[in-house]
């Protein structure tokens, strides 16, 4: 058990796939909902396929909730894994508008993605580049692409550790002006920003369509990290990003 | 940004590999595991299964298959075909498919597409359309069974109007079959996909008519599709996948390198 790493069955996700990564890499996984084998893990993986109400009903029907918080060990969570992390969420049951309580490891709120004209599920590859210096993302240059599925996500704040910018995939010359962003390095992407700037009037709802939003890719607090994005799923990059997780 | 994908259609029949003109007389391409870890390494965004056997001969089609390619790929994948239930599409999601898409099924029962959604979510639930567009009407018409050319059959949806529909009810994704187009590699149906692009919120794939690098670059440009789905062009290497993704970053369209 020198490398032990537990999966967390939390009853609705898809556990396959992840578990599929970790074996790729010679890495044994064991999948269990049973706290005693949680708590000794060496380390601990929250999956996530579902929504949020259906996996927090689950986790506390199956009581791991004080389990996972009394956790010390590297833990990652991944996609809703990660957004279970944070204190609450925006994605409720359907047609109410209560927000989900999480499991509060690290604070923090999921919110409905604000993308104006831009299609959800925010859905493929897109480009995540970190914030500071950290073991996860050893080895991964700023501006891989990892792969995304979500409707929701956590905005870039204090416990952001990488972030991805979700923008139209038109060029931005196509709208006639330059966007002035927060993360202007993110925005200014090669070619586009050679195009002669054109004089075609926008507006102003048309603008805040096209620029898109910049939110957390990866969050870290303590022990815990979690990526919206699926390393399982995400070519060498992920890979890279599940060895660095066990080597954690 | 995201990126615009490249997906490569694997059409399964009886277990091996196959592909077909205008969705008839197929041919045997290769067996599904190694055809699917070459395009994985050659830099293939997603890959989409699909049985085409399966919803046309109303039998559960024997998919193990599904496992062995979640356990040697590390990229997303769909797998289409005789998925009737939600019962079948846990099964799918649990040997490790990332989405399930619906075709023939969703047209005899729609409320499926919204127990799928409430069940595994949005993200899992993608729509195939196969559509044709009817030269004598100008209209673009929805088709069913597919699969087995005895049991085609034109349905009474119209194009648009399905693809709002399943919209409605939960569909996380649209795979737009311009039958029209398929197998004959002289284009993707412009027109067709950005009259769906219109009225579609949610990422729209299109697939029928890839033929050469261009291709793409139009169906992206003019169409604004979030991913271009093709088969005979990358099954008979008439197109070099790492070779169009250098060339349409070249172009200004955004791809994962």
């Amino acid at each position: 058990m020198s490398n032990s790493l537990v999966i967390v069955n939390t009853g609705c996700a898809n556990i396959s796939s992840v578990k599929f990564a970790f074996e790729r890499l010679g890495i044994n996984v064991d999948v269990s909902d049973d706290v005693k084998v949680i708590a000794k893990a060496q380390r601990v993986l929250l999956p996530g396929v579902g929504s949020a109400p259906a996996a927090m009903s689950s986790i506390n029907k199956k009581a791991l909730a004080s389990c996972l918080r009394g956790l010390t060990q590297p833990t990652l969570g991944v996609c809703l894994g990660m957004q279970l992390m944070v204190t609450d969420s925006q994605e409720g049951e359907f047609g109410k508008t209560d927000l989900t309580s999480s499991l509060n490891l690290i604070p923090g709120h999921v919110k409905r993605m604000q993308v104006g004209n831009l299609r959800l599920p925010h859905m493929g590859w897109n480009r995540v580049t970190s914030k500071l210096a950290n073991p996860l993302f050893v080895g991964i240059p700023d501006g891989e692409h990892f792969y995304f599925v979500h409707s929701y996500a956590i905005d870039n704040y204090a416990h952001t550790l990488a972030t991805c910018h979700y923008s139209s995939a038109k060029k931005q010359s196509d709208i006639g002006v330059v966007p002035i962003h927060a993360n202007a390095e993110l925005v200014d992407a090669g070619p586009m920003s050679a195009k002669p700037i054109s004089a075609k009037p926008i507006s102003a709802e048309q603008l805040k369509a096209d620029i898109g939003t910049t939110f957390s890719a990866a969050i870290h607090k303590d022990n815990f990290f979690g990526v919206q994005f699926h390393p399982e799923r995400s070519s060498d990059a992920g890979a890279q990003l599940l060895k660095n997780f066990i080597q954690l | 940004m995201l990126a615009k994908r490249i997906i490569p259609c694997l059409d399964v029949k009886d277990g091996v590999v196959v592909k077909g003109v205008k969705f008839r007389n197929h041919e045997i391409i290769g067996d599904i595991v190694p055809l699917a870890k070459r395009y994985a390494q050659a830099g293939a965004d997603e890959l989409v299964f699909y049985d085409i056997t399966a919803s046309s001969d109303q039998r559960v089609v024997e998919k193990s298959w599904v496992t062995k390619i979640a356990q040697v790929i590390d990229i997303p994948f769909c797998v289409a075909g005789g998925i009737k239930s939600v019962k079948d599409a846990g099964k799918i999601l649990e040997m490790g498919a990332d989405k399930i898409s619906i075709n023939s099924p969703a047209l005899s029962n729609p409320k499926l597409i919204k127990d799928l959604h409430d069940t595994f979510g949005q993200q899992c639930v993608v729509i195939g359309i196969d559509s044709f567009f009817n030269e004598e009407t100008g209209q673009y018409e929805v088709y069913q069974f597919t699969g087995d050319e005895t049991r085609t059959q034109k349905t009474a949806w119209q194009t648009i109007d399905w693809v709002k529909e399943v919209q409605s009810l939960g569909a996380g994704e649209i795979v737009l079959n311009c039958m029209n187009r398929d197998g004959v590699r002289t284009g993707y149906d412009i027109a067709q996909l950005a009259a769906v692009r219109a009225v579609c919120k949610v990422p729209l794939i299109a697939s029928g008519g890839a033929g050469e690098m261009q291709h793409f670059a139009d169906v992206y440009n003019q169409a604004d599709v979030d991913g271009a789905l093709a088969a005979s062009v990358f099954h008979k290497a008439i197109i070099d996948i790492p070779e169009l993704k250098a060339w349409l970053s070249i172009q200004g369209i955004e791809m994962r390198s």
